[in-house]
């Protein structure tokens, strides 16, 4: 019988055979310097095109935008958060009139677009004028801002009580067993028990919601709001300058990117005790 | 005056017009598809490489597509592009040229759906275990033998929840076309608002059409997973 008598000393693998270059690396370098042409290309725009007067008149106007763009999205997305509450409600309910009329409205306002909705409660409810004025609403349906703020908060409801239907649905139901057979109640259960378990899973939903709210917040725009869409619109009709629409993309994509980077922390935080010490 | 005799076709009504806006938003939904799958797909191709100049480049692609409102790229596109193209145009030829409202509603939607898209096809490929190239590799493949035989298959399959959602957020999108002065639903109805005054009525229509043609959608799609399922097993 042979065998062998010395091991073969291990050695360690051969070195990773380092390409200078490669078409992944070209592409990739070729578009880098691509983008930062562009960057460098709407930077000289910006500043060539610099006019004292025309910054003086229009730049407070369009961050005054930025403020009504704020006030939008967040009394929207609260609003909203209430209304979802009895919609989510209605989407986990057992088969009845309450599940079919959540899914009707769920159904409605996620399968039309927010433009058509935006006009429906617009211009639609201008038809029902003397109605509203005898009910004293009046004031409200006049201003577009309140319209957009209405039509939005139904919007986002339908989107979030979504969100908060399946995260409810997303807690095992052992959950609910075992708080039942601690003889807690149910409205105890669904506080202290499920709710904290559910919000967790539904954090990155919610920051992708408000995400969108701040970007379907320019649709407010084309019924007469001032928002920061609204402003840049009027200071280009007024100048037939670009720059401004560059002044508002850069506007909303500080906003929306500071939101994400802000909820990116929150979510950290709020998850902190899931974390194993090892990790 | 009954209200359906509003829809009626021809002089007498907008049934027509409307269904020509029908048309056109149809058209524009379904045009930008194909663009927006390609570009999303390349971009997710760019975003799963080893290089990280190739994954930056990508990233800056949709933080930006994703981060603006779509009106505004929207408008970027259409201005933007009538500016420069005229510009470039005189330089040329001498004289300006004319921005279509459709190729830039087209072009603006595909680069929306295409960095929304790539983020998609991206946790797809995250789907896909590492045991499938190297079994490819194995078998001695080749990359792109890889991708198209071993790899694309699969990925249509995880993908197209996705994308499915992405179809019936573009479809919901081209209604912003309607502001660039596009005949598309919306911009058709309010030109019969403009006429009838019976603002709810015909918003209400249109809103109904979105819905019908998302509920179209929905069996088209259950007919393309079908397709994709099929090697899955069971489901049949």
């Amino acid at each position: 019988m042979t065998h062998a008598t010395t091991s073969i000393e291990a050695s360690p693998p051969p070195p990773a055979a380092r390409r200078r270059f490669s078409a992944a690396r070209g592409a990739g370098w070729a578009l880098l310097v691509a983008w930062s042409a562009l960057g460098l290309g709407l930077a000289l725009l910006l500043a060539q095109g610099y006019d004292a007067e025309m910054y003086a008149r229009y730049l407070p106007r369009v961050l005054s935008g930025v403020w009504v763009t704020m006030q939008l999205v967040v009394l929207s997305v609260v609003l909203g958060a209430i209304i979802s509450i009895p919609i989510a409600a209605g989407r986990l309910a057992r088969p009845g009139l309450g599940a079919t009329l959540a899914f009707g409205y769920s159904y409605f306002f996620r399968g039309t677009p927010l433009l058509a909705q935006t006009f429906l409660v617009y211009y639609g409810v201008g038809q029902f004028s003397d109605f509203f004025r005898a009910i004293g609403l009046w004031w409200f349906f006049r201003e577009a801002f309140f319209c957009a703020v209405l039509t939005f908060s139904l919007n986002t409801a339908a989107y979030q009580a979504e969100i908060l239907a399946g995260a409810i649905r997303s807690v095992p139901n052992g959950q609910w067993q075992a708080a039942d057979s601690l003889g807690l109640r149910r409205s105890v259960t669904l506080l202290k028990v499920i709710l904290p378990q559910a919000l967790i899973t539904s954090l990155r939903p919610y920051g992708n919601e408000v995400v969108l709210m701040i970007k379907g917040s320019a649709i407010a725009a084309v019924i007469t709001v001032f928002d920061l869409m609204g402003q840049t619109r009027y200071a280009f009709s007024k100048t037939y300058d670009m720059q401004v629409y560059l002044w508002a993309a850069i506007l909303y994509l500080v906003m929306v990117e500071v939101l994400r980077r802000v909820w990116d922390v929150l979510e950290l935080r709020l998850t902190r005790h899931l974390k194993r010490a090892s990790d | 005056m009954d209200l359906f005799q509003h829809l009626a076709w021809g002089d007498a009504g907008w049934g027509d017009e409307i269904a020509a806006g029908t048309l056109v938003t149809i058209t524009l939904a379904l045009a930008t598809l194909p663009f927006g799958l390609v570009l999303g797909f390349l971009i997710a191709l760019a975003k799963n490489s080893h290089e990280p100049a190739l994954r930056a480049a990508a990233n800056v692609y949709t933080t930006i597509f994703r981060g603006l409102p779509e009106l505004l790229t929207l408008f970027l596109i259409y201005y933007g592009g009538q500016i420069a193209l005229s510009r470039l145009s005189m330089a040329l030829f001498g004289e300006p040229i004319e921005v279509n409202g459709f190729v830039a509603g087209m072009f603006a939607l595909a680069l929306v759906f295409s960095s929304y898209a790539s983020e998609v096809f991206l946790s797809a490929f995250r789907g896909i275990p590492a045991g499938q190239y190297e079994g490819s590799q194995a078998l001695g493949m080749s990359r792109f033998a890889t991708m198209r035989l071993v790899i694309a298959p699969q990925l249509i399959r995880l993908a197209l929840p996705g994308l499915s959602n992405l179809w019936l957020i573009l479809l919901k999108d081209t209604a912003l076309v309607s502001v660039i002065g596009l005949n598309d639903i919306l911009r058709n109805t309010s030109v019969a608002v403009g006429n009838t005054k019976e603002p709810f009525f015909f918003f209400l229509v249109a809103c109904m059409i979105y819905l019908v043609l998302s509920m179209i959608s929905s069996i088209g799609i259950g007919r393309v997973s079908a397709w994709a399922e099929r090697g899955q097993g069971g489901r049949a």
